[in-house]
């Protein structure tokens, strides 16, 4: 049996909060048993986006993440409830069942990725069904259906590829990503000369760690960027400048970092 | 258990209404037959570029159903507990005092009386009323339908719209490209192929098009942006707040301080002239004037030339960054997003936005507007669309029951008294009131010059106040005046009709419940009300035509406007010949029987099936926007409201010499001497901005421009989900506030952190803010969204009370754009922001 599944490109979102409010626009005041009962009114969100800023003014980059139940493969909240109240389906679909869970607060606390919700009303947990309802009927989950760039999309069946949420939680989700943010560097270079500055535009900036080495150019505005590493200390940043000693700045930290101004002496 | 579903039309996108049991249990992207859509594509770089088959929503419209059953409904007629219309009528307890309920019969009994007893003391002049705009959708029921229709037969004193949204270009462009027929916006046919195909760089300027959504198109050119960025377009965002249609591009971000765009434009155009990289064959041929523009940029007129460096100053952006821009500018082939559908952005907006919006045309008048990929594209219009199908919008004169060929006959209003929108309190309060201008100048240029004065010659003082909808303490200026107007003895009576509460229906003394578009019968077309922005679907992917059917019966005791309006015409003695005997659906019938559809689908299958897509024909020839003019050669566009197509003046603009005029001719006609819009665009010191003395006081620059999760004031407030989202509103104690972002090192400067309750304040008034201290905004610049629905006065009926609502707008001048361009001006506005201390 085949496993659907999502891909986020988190690259694509725009953060338009669709995905979100036809989420729970499907679920507020309606049931669809066996498989989910009613959110309670503006109260749960089992499609959530998440915003990451990194870096500071004016290199600043802003990244949406939507966050649904990422349908893991142990899936500690089977692990944390009784009677079986929460399973698995044959494709691969993580269900918590509205009657069996009443009462189980355990499953909330469970999931490390805080999609599950409690509706204190029917004591009862609650997250993402994948809209297996409308799956079932041949449609698709109602997030997808409202994204306007097809950066949440369903695949027919598990994908090994891709990025994982959080790896460090050591969770093996069926749900993978693209483009989830990691740290950067970047700078501006300009070249100063008798009345002022120009950007430097065309210069080549290498970053080098023991093992690996990347290399880009600077565009008009003289901007570099380095985007999608994880640790930063231990690098060096290396701007080489016809005719001079390359310019060398070891890099530090554990955040995104932007260097700011690096000016080329006269004489390029 | 019975489940049905319906169509209608929102005013950000055509959806599917399921309806259990007479309840909405669900409001989705209308539901079409794959094989009723026929998809365009677009061929560029060996790519073919085509849209999914699918309507793509604006986020709010996922919030419907909370909206329609929103605890904020108007549920019945009100009364003022302390209006009495035959002893004392309280007026300086509007928005103070509580309400009671009572019937229709007595509330239409009431407004009936007060309708005569006005008009019949002072003349039907002493009543006036005026709409806000956008919170339903459907020809039959929009504001200027059954109002005006109802109103022009009473004879009342109009109201003029002021375009709040792109006053620059309204009040500056139409002078040096015309295009006064959509208001000094550019057509933008075919600008998605000629910008796939042929862009090499786009520059946003003041242009946040993933936010402002094309206005009325949903999200259907999201996509267009992605396709572009996967091409490689380069991409500059100048704007002094990162943002979103910024943060989902990445590309170059340059954040000049607010007010001062103008003279970066100026230094562009002084690298291109000192470098000689502008179009000169086009400047010869297609332009007038430049040799006045080129002595007053390289100086010459005052001894300024106005470089790079002399912009840094101003901008606080560096010379070299402007000096980078201007050269890929002319090296590449550049559009640039400003100023079309979408591009709104706060730049024209401020003080003498009439400069920079003149300077964006004149910009790319210099690399030869009109070419390949050198357009004014905001890039949120301009995909294939079939013109050759007429169907009406509610801007078009056929397109509403007061005016079109649908009915049987229109009442004319034969009052010649006016008022002017943003100066409405000015006017009522302090008469007489002069002005100059139409307000919405669509029909020449000469009607930005006409001189207003109120009350005008034989009319009488407004006694009489109609409101419908009631969103003003979150869009106009300096709103704490409004709340004084309400409050003035000289308005005798004041009815407010709305679907919400919203700030300004506590000033009423009578409240009527109206009904949203999902509970009444009504027909339209996704994306345009054409008019003034002609053909404006072509934002969409698919144009649709939608049945909207009436999905629920009204709630609690609304009534559709239409029916309010019948019923009052039928206390007035003037019923029968108000409706014709039509019911709204019948209204709905008229309209598509005087527009092309029924040659495509007969009514009885429209109505039944609920939507008729209109696909592009498959031999579709593009004719990109002004390509004609570049070229000169007649125009090809479809551009219906250019009164020179098809005639003999076809190759020419609508500036009075048909060419761009780097020195107005219209201007230097009728305003030679004005020093604040001058007939040629000049960089002028913000009459509020960084410069000014009282910089000194409010060193801060507050922004707020279009916001991004609601349609203006609609859907904020009466839909609880969108206070979950943090860009929108944020919960702290359990009250959603607005949030206000401060950049890190002001924020420090203040002890402010972010989540903190802070006070926004100046000498107008102060507004309780939530901190969101980030590097999406530039240092002294507070970016706070307009359009906040929540006027929360914690002194209610204090109309200088401090407002927690979060309407930035009670903080912003009233002083229009310029001496003679009415415009609004909410960017110039300095400010001070405090920690909160008093309760939260
Ligand atoms: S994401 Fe959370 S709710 Fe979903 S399967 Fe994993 S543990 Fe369970
Ligand atoms: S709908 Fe799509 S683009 Fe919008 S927030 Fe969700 S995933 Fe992102």
């Amino acid at each position: 049996m085949s496993q659907p599944t999502m891909k986020v490109d988190v690259d694509k979102c725009t953060g338009c909060y669709a995905c979100f409010l036809a989420c729970r626009d499907e679920y507020t005041g309606n049931d669809y048993l066996p498989l989910s009962a009613a959110q309670p009114p503006a109260s749960q969100s089992w499609m959530r986006v998440e915003e990451i800023e990194r870096g500071t003014f004016p290199k600043l980059k802003v990244s949406y993440i939507p966050i649904m139940c990422q349908q893991c493969e142990d899936a500690p909240c089977i692990e944390a409830s009784t009677d079986g109240a929460v399973y698995r389906r044959d494709d691969g679909i993580v269900i918590i069942d509205p009657e069996k869970a009443k009462g189980q607060k355990a499953i909330v606390d469970s999931c490390p990725y805080g999609v599950i919700f409690w509706n204190a009303e029917k004591a009862l947990a609650q997250k993402c069904t994948f809209c297996a309802h409308l799956l079932e009927a041949g449609g698709e989950p109602r997030c997808i259906e409202a994204c306007p760039v097809a950066a949440i999309q369903l695949a027919g069946d598990r994908l090994d590829e891709g990025e994982k949420l959080h790896p460090e939680f050591g969770l093996d989700p069926a749900v993978k990503y693209a483009g989830l943010p990691k740290n950067f560097v970047t700078g501006e270079v300009v070249i100063k000369s008798e009345d002022g500055e120009e950007c430097a535009a065309n210069v080549t900036v290498v970053l080098k760690s023991d093992t690996e080495e990347h290399s880009t150019v600077t565009d008009i505005f003289g901007d570099f960027e380095f985007d999608g590493l994880t640790e930063l200390a231990g690098r060096i940043l290396i701007i080489h400048h016809d005719g001079h000693a390359p310019i060398e700045i070891p890099l530090a930290g554990e955040t995104s970092i932007d260097l700011g101004l690096i000016e080329l002496g006269f004489g390029l | 258990m019975t489940e049905q579903t319906y169509t209608n039309l929102t005013n950000a996108g055509p959806v599917t209404v399921t309806v259990r049991d007479g309840q909405i249990i669900r409001v989705r992207p209308l539901v079409a037959d794959p094989d009723d859509f026929k998809p365009w594509s677009i061929e560029a770089n060996g790519k073919t570029y085509s849209p999914p088959k699918k309507f793509n929503l604006s986020p709010f419209t996922f919030a419907e159903r909370e909206r329609i059953y929103s605890e904020n409904r108007i549920k019945y007629p009100m009364k003022r507990v302390d209006f009495d219309p035959n002893g004392d009528r309280n007026p300086q307890n509007r928005g103070k005092s509580g309400y009671e309920r009572i019937s229709w019969e007595e509330a239409s009994d009431l407004i009936a009386k007060e309708i005569t007893r006005v008009s019949d003391t002072y003349g039907s002049s002493a009543i006036s009323g005026m709409t806000s705009s956008h919170h339903n959708w459907g020809i039959v029921g929009y504001k200027m339908g059954p109002f005006w229709r109802f109103f022009n037969k009473l004879g009342y004193t109009p109201v003029f719209d002021n375009p709040d949204s792109w006053e620059g270009w309204h009040w500056g462009a139409t002078h040096t490209y015309g295009f006064y027929w959509r208001l000094g916006m550019p057509e933008q046919y075919d600008l998605l192929e000629d910008g796939l195909k042929n862009a090499e760089m786009i520059v946003y300027w003041s242009n946040d098009p993933d936010s402002t959504r094309g206005i009325y198109t949903g999200q259907d050119s999201a996509i267009w942006r992605q396709w572009l960025k996967d091409k490689g377009v380069e991409m500059v965002f100048i704007d002094p707040f990162q943002n979103y249609t910024a943060t989902a591009m990445e590309g170059k971000w340059i954040a000049p301080r607010l007010g001062t765009d103008t003279a970066m434009a100026m230094a562009i155009a002084y690298v291109w002239l000192t470098e000689e990289t502008y179009d000169k064959a086009y400047i010869e041929s297609r332009t007038v004037g430049f040799e006045n523009f080129k002595a007053y940029v390289l100086g010459s007129e005052d001894g300024k030339p106005k470089t790079p460096k002399w912009a840094a100053e101003e901008c606080d952006v560096p010379a070299r960054t402007i000096v980078a821009l201007a050269r890929q500018w002319a090296k590449k082939r550049t559009v640039l997003a400003g100023g079309s559908r979408g591009g709104e952005g706060g730049a024209c907006r401020q003080a003498f936005g009439t400069e920079w919006a003149r300077m964006m045309v004149l910009l790319q008048a210099m690399q030869g507007l009109g070419k390949p990929g050198v357009s004014i594209w905001g890039t949120t219009m301009g995909a294939p669309f079939d013109a050759s199908i007429y169907f009406p919008g509610y801007a078009d004169p056929d397109g509403r029951m007061s005016t079109s060929k649908a009915a049987d006959q229109t009442p004319v209003n034969p009052t010649a008294q006016r008022l002017y929108r943003p100066d409405v309190p000015d006017a009522i309060l302090n008469p007489p009131y002069s002005w100059v201008g139409e307000g919405f100048c669509g029909n020449s240029l000469e009607q930005q010059f006409k001189p207003y004065t109120y009350p005008a010659e034989g009319c009488s003082e407004i006694k009489l106040w109609y409101r419908y909808g009631g969103s003003f303490m979150g869009t106009m200026n300096d709103t704490s005046k409004w709340a004084e107007m309400y409050q003035s003895p000289k308005l005798e009576f004041v009815v407010n009709q709305d679907c919400w509460w919203q700030s300004e229906t506590r000033m009423a003394d009578i409240i009527l419940p109206a009904c949203t578009h999902m509970e009444r019968e009504d027909v339209g077309e996704w994306g345009t009300g054409n008019g003034y922005t002609q053909h404006a679907s072509n934002g969409c992917n698919f144009r649709v035509i939608v049945r909207q059917q009436k999905c629920i019966e009204p709630l609690w005791e609304s009534k559709s406007d239409y029916d309010i309006f019948s019923l009052l015409a039928d206390k007035l003695g003037f019923g029968e010949e108000f409706t014709e005997g039509k019911s709204d659906k019948d209204w709905a019938k008229a309209f598509f029987d005087i527009s092309d559809l029924p040659k495509h689908i007969s009514w009885e299958e429209f109505d039944e099936k609920g939507y008729y897509i209109i696909n592009v024909p498959e031999d579709y020839k593009s004719t990109p926007s002004l390509r004609w003019f570049a070229e000169d050669r007649n125009c090809d566009t479809p551009d219906l409201g250019n009164p020179k197509r098809l005639t003999e003046e076809a190759n020419q603009l609508g500036t009075y010499s048909g060419k761009i005029e780097f020195v107005s001719e219209s201007l230097s006609e009728h305003f030679p001497d004005d020093q604040e819009r001058p007939v040629m665009p000049h960089y002028i010191d913000s009459w509020e901005g960084h410069k000014s003395p009282l910089a000194g006081k409010y060193p801060l620059q507050l922004l707020s421009p279009h916001p991004r999760f609601t349609f203006h004031t609609h859907y904020d407030k009466h839909t609880p989900s969108l206070d979950d989202i943090p860009g929108h509103r944020i919960k702290k104690n359990g009250y959603a506030y607005w949030p206000a972002r401060l950049h890190p090192d002001d924020a420090a400067a203040r002890g402010i952190k972010d989540g903190d309750i802070v006070k926004l304040y100046n000498d107008r008034a102060g507004v309780l803010c939530c901190a969101v201290v980030t590097g999406r905004v530039r240092p002294s610049v507070i970016h706070a969204y307009a359009s906040s629905a929540v006027y929360d006065p914690l002194d209610p009926g204090d109309p200088n009370s401090i407002d927690r609502g979060g309407c930035v707008n009670m903080l912003t001048s009233s002083r229009l754009l310029s001496k003679n361009a009415p415009g609004m001006a909410p960017n110039s506005c300095l400010i001070e922001i405090e920690k909160w201390e008093g309760q939260i």
